[in-house]
């Protein structure tokens, strides 16, 4: 395999790792509203993910810096093309992540409030915009022969990237109130086993039907395997959500958006951002990427690096593998 | 106004906002992992009391570090996608180094630390506000190797097909020696700013009440923040003298456009304050300290500093006819207000601790109102550093391969940009107004009283209340 496809795996890899850790913390910012019925099980809420929130986000981080620095052409158009719908993605991520932080410092209930509308709004607009983002790669947009993108907003909101908008939101929902099952205690865990079954039901019919448009519109073996894959993983986590073993549903899930992701990139392979408009367009894993010299010092410090994060933030969820519940939120 | 002029303003209002957090993190990161570290040595409760209280400051001030940051990534993409373009193959390896190697450290482990209270051994919680802390460090030396690139170009070549420009030796990159001695300057004047804060916020409360039952770590915080100010100070000092060393040898232009410095001499005096015109027609009053100059640019009081008219004719004749010439009341103002307000800063450190010489308390109200505002000095010496080096760098967004206004985004028009930079303006304002006055009203409340933490217990059914929760 030559450095461009590993690096194009790599990218997949990290956008997968991303919605799979912050597809929950989406969902559980989401739900608030919905299973925080009182300030006490909102702050239930808000604690399950309260000490891996932003270690999830740094995925992220680091699926940005790898774009840049292994495929810069493909960093330039897609965060220039895509520029309002990112704006706002970054601007949910601000709010969103600063209301962790901030809402308890002060006691008022006007303070929280308006807090907890940031983490809600913080957590949808992203979940939806994201959706709308990865559905416009892989339908492709319109780019002239230097790679510019030549659409305008208009061209990223299709019908194709509403739907995949729909999937993802209801993919995190579903997803995160499963998490919230997995860790609290008491009513709001009930609450939200209960939910999960509920959403599950219209997100495995919005996700079928989001991966069969996919594939009409770009498909591979591999692809088909995958999208096949994410809909029985979702299928099983709604059955295990129905019986409340609330691990397997919540594997279900975790399964069923990575295999969701990794459809959109093995149907997108080998471009990375395939031109409506002037073919020459086209971005392709070869023409966008990074010379040989740089591909290989990455893939070191990749190999070396990945393995030790992996294990010390899998060692964080197990020190903080819990459940939490009402009783355990402190006075203040 | 053009989107390039707006996205420009964008890059430099978003940055120098992003640096007025970052300062604070790397430096209380490492001081409150010393104040736990004395705790946990001695057991003497007044080092936990002033863990928990400067801990709850750093985290406040930490959060808005991290969303700034996220922001800064993501703007090359978005504003500067030919400039992402053209150094990609170069530029984005330290940018993703930085995420995997710093950032997966620094938010995993602060993590950790905020909510490990009652969860992790001891030990295992001290070690994790170190691992925090160096983290924050290490991302600061990878970031700036990125931006010691655009200003002294190395381990590079363009590619003659693509005009790109490629990487051929990593190493060099990373040990740029301008990232080098940017590294410590950059730190040293981090400590310099979480020193200030940690002195004022001692000063204060042992000012107000004198003989409450927490004077003894009040005391102990001015002094550590007044040593830390000190020693940043002489830190500082030591590496800006050899950044204006490295500056004369390769960005000439920007030595002598900190100095207003018109024609070339040797040996070239310092000005420590011009009045009149800098454009060097007119001079009504100047202060000046003869050889100062060729001493800090060359190291030799006679040696030769350039002028801006013979490097501005020398690079129209390499580069093609046009301004290599940075706006110069910028960058000498700049200059002179990062040296200037860094000194006061120092000056009014060293007054507080001569104050509290033999354990003596202070009393007079003219030296807490000064320790009141000492904190701003240091971010505004900080700020003005960072406008003094991108600034004195223009027209240059890479030093001598590509011009700023090559590098902003075809495809992003005018309203785009404006609409951004308006969002992020306003959404930051609003966002400074709320964290400065949290950060009073949590300094205001001082130390804690200590509950004892409880033993770590995995057990599910427990009903006791979380050491910390959101
Ligand atoms: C000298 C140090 C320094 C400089 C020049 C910059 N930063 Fe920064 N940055 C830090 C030092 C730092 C830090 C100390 O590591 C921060 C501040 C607060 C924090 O959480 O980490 C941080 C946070 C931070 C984050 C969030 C990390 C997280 O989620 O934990 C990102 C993505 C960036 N930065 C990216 C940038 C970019 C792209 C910059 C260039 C324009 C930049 N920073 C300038
Ligand atoms: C590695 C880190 C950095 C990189 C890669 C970087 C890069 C850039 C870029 C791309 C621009 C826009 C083009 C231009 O106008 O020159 C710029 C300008 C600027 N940056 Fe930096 N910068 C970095 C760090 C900082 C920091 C930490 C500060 C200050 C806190 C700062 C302050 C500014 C200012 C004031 C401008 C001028 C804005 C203008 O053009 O008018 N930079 N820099
Ligand atoms: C007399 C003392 C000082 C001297 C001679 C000095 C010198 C310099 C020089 C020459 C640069 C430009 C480096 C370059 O562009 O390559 C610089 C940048 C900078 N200075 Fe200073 N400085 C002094 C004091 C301070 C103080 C007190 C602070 C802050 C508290 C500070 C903060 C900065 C910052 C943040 C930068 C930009 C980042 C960098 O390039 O390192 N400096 N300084």
């Amino acid at each position: 395999m030559d450095l461009t496809t590993i690096w194009f795996l790599l990218v997949a890899v990290l956008f997968t790792g991303y919605f799979i850790l912050e597809g929950f913390d989406f969902g559980v910012g989401m739900l608030l509203p919905v299973l925080g019925r009182d300030d006490r099980e909102r702050r239930v809420l808000i604690n399950t993910i309260g000490p891996v929130w932003d270690g999830n986000e740094v995925w992220l981080i680091t699926a940005g810096g790898a774009m840049f620095a292994a495929f810069p052409e493909w960093y330039a158009t897609l965060f220039s093309g895509f520029y309002l719908p990112l704006l706002l993605i970054l601007l949910a991520l601000i709010a969103r992540g600063v209301a962790f932080e901030y809402r308890h410092k002060r006691p008022e209930a006007t303070w929280k409030r308006r807090w907890d509308t940031a983490i809600f709004c913080g957590s949808l607009l992203p979940a939806i915009l994201w959706g709308v983002a990865f559905a416009n790669i892989l339908r492709g947009v319109p780019l002239d022969a230097d790679h510019e993108y030549v659409g305008g907003l208009l061209n990223l909101l299709n019908p194709y990237a509403l739907l995949g908008a729909a999937t993802t939101a209801a993919l995190f929902g579903t997803h995160g109130a499963l998490f919230i099952a997995l860790k609290t205690t008491g009513d709001i865990r009930h609450r939200a086993g209960a939910l999960a079954v509920k959403l599950g039901l219209a997100t495995t019919v919005a996700t079928a039907a989001f991966l069969t448009w996919t594939l009409t519109i770009r498909a591979s073996a591999a692809a088909v395997v995958l999208a096949l894959g994410a809909t029985l993983a979702l299928l099983g986590a709604l059955a295990a959500a129905r019986v409340r073993r609330e691990g397997w549903a919540f594997t279900g899930t975790a399964l069923a958006i990575g295999l969701t992701v990794a459809t959109l990139f093995a149907a997108l392979f080998p471009n990375v951002l395939p031109s409506t408009g002037d073919p020459a367009g086209t971005l392709t894993a070869t023409n966008a990427a990074s010379t040989p010299y740089t591909l290989k010092i990455m893939t070191w410090v990749a190999v070396v690096f990945t393995p030790v994060v992996l294990a010390y933030q899998g060692w964080t969820y197990w020190v903080f593998r819990k459940r939490i519940g009402v009783a355990n939120i402190p006075q203040h | 106004m053009d989107a390039l002029d707006v996205a420009r303003w964008q890059f430099g209002v978003t940055t120098v906002y992003h640096f007025l957090f970052v300062p604070l993190t790397i430096g209380l990161s490492i001081l409150v992992a010393i104040l736990q570290t004395l705790w946990h040595r001695t057991g003497n409760e007044r080092y936990l009391k002033l863990t928990r209280f400067y801990g709850k400051l750093f985290l406040i001030n930490f959060a808005m570090g991290v969303v700034t940051g996220i922001v800064q990534e993501f703007q090359f993409g978005m504003n500067w996608s030919d400039y992402s373009r053209f150094v990609g193959d170069i530029f984005g390896a330290p940018l993703a180094i930085e995420a995997l190697v710093a950032f997966f450290l620094e938010s995993t482990f602060i993590g950790l630390w905020i909510f490990g209270w009652d969860r992790l051994p001891k030990r295992l919680h001290l070690a994790s506000i170190w691992v925090a802390a160096i983290g924050s460090n290490l991302s600061a030396y990878f970031i700036l190797a990125a931006n010691s690139f655009m200003q002294n170009p190395v381990g590079y070549r363009i590619n003659p097909d693509t005009g790109r420009a490629e990487l051929t030796d990593f190493l060099a990159v990373l040990t740029n020696k301008v990232a080098l001695i940017t590294f410590p300057h950059t730190i040293a004047g981090s400590f310099l700013v979480a020193g200030s804060l940690m002195l004022t916020v001692g000063l204060w409360h042992l000012m107000r009440n004198r003989d409450s039952a927490d004077t003894d770590a009040y005391r102990f915080a001015t002094r550590l923040g007044g040593w830390t100010v000190m020693i940043s100070t002489a830190l500082v000092l030591i590496t800006g003298d050899i950044q204006g060393k490295i500056m004369t040898q390769v960005q000439p232009m920007k030595m002598a456009a900190a100095e207003g410095l018109y024609t070339t001499e040797s040996p070239a005096s310092f000005s420590v304050l011009t009045i009149g015109s800098l454009d060097g027609s007119r001079e009504i009053f100047a202060i000046k300290i003869p050889y100062l100059l060729s001493y800090l640019g060359t190291g030799d009081p006679n040696g030769t500093v350039h002028g801006i008219n013979d490097l501005q004719a020398q690079y129209a004749s390499q580069y093609g006819p046009g301004s290599y010439t940075p706006i110069i009341p910028v960058t000498y103002w700049s200059f002179r207000l990062m040296i200037g307000f860094g000194l006061a800063a120092a000056a009014i450190a060293l007054l507080v601790l001569w104050t509290q010489r033999q354990g003596r308390t202070p009393t007079n109200r003219w030296l807490l109102r000064a320790g009141l505002i000492l904190p701003i000095l240091p971010l505004l010496a900080n700020s003005f550093g960072w406008i003094f080096t991108e600034m004195g760098r223009q027209p240059w967004i890479v030093f001598g391969e590509m011009l700023t206004r090559d590098g902003v985004s075809r495809s992003v028009s005018l309203t785009e940009v404006l609409t951004s930079f308006t969002a992020f303006t306003l959404v930051y304002a609003t966002l400074a107004v709320i964290e400065c006055k949290l950060l009073i009203r949590y300094a205001r409340a001082g130390v804690p009283d200590l509950t004892p933490t409880p033993e770590p217990d995995d057990t599910d059914d427990t009903e006791r209340p979380l050491a910390f929760a959101y």
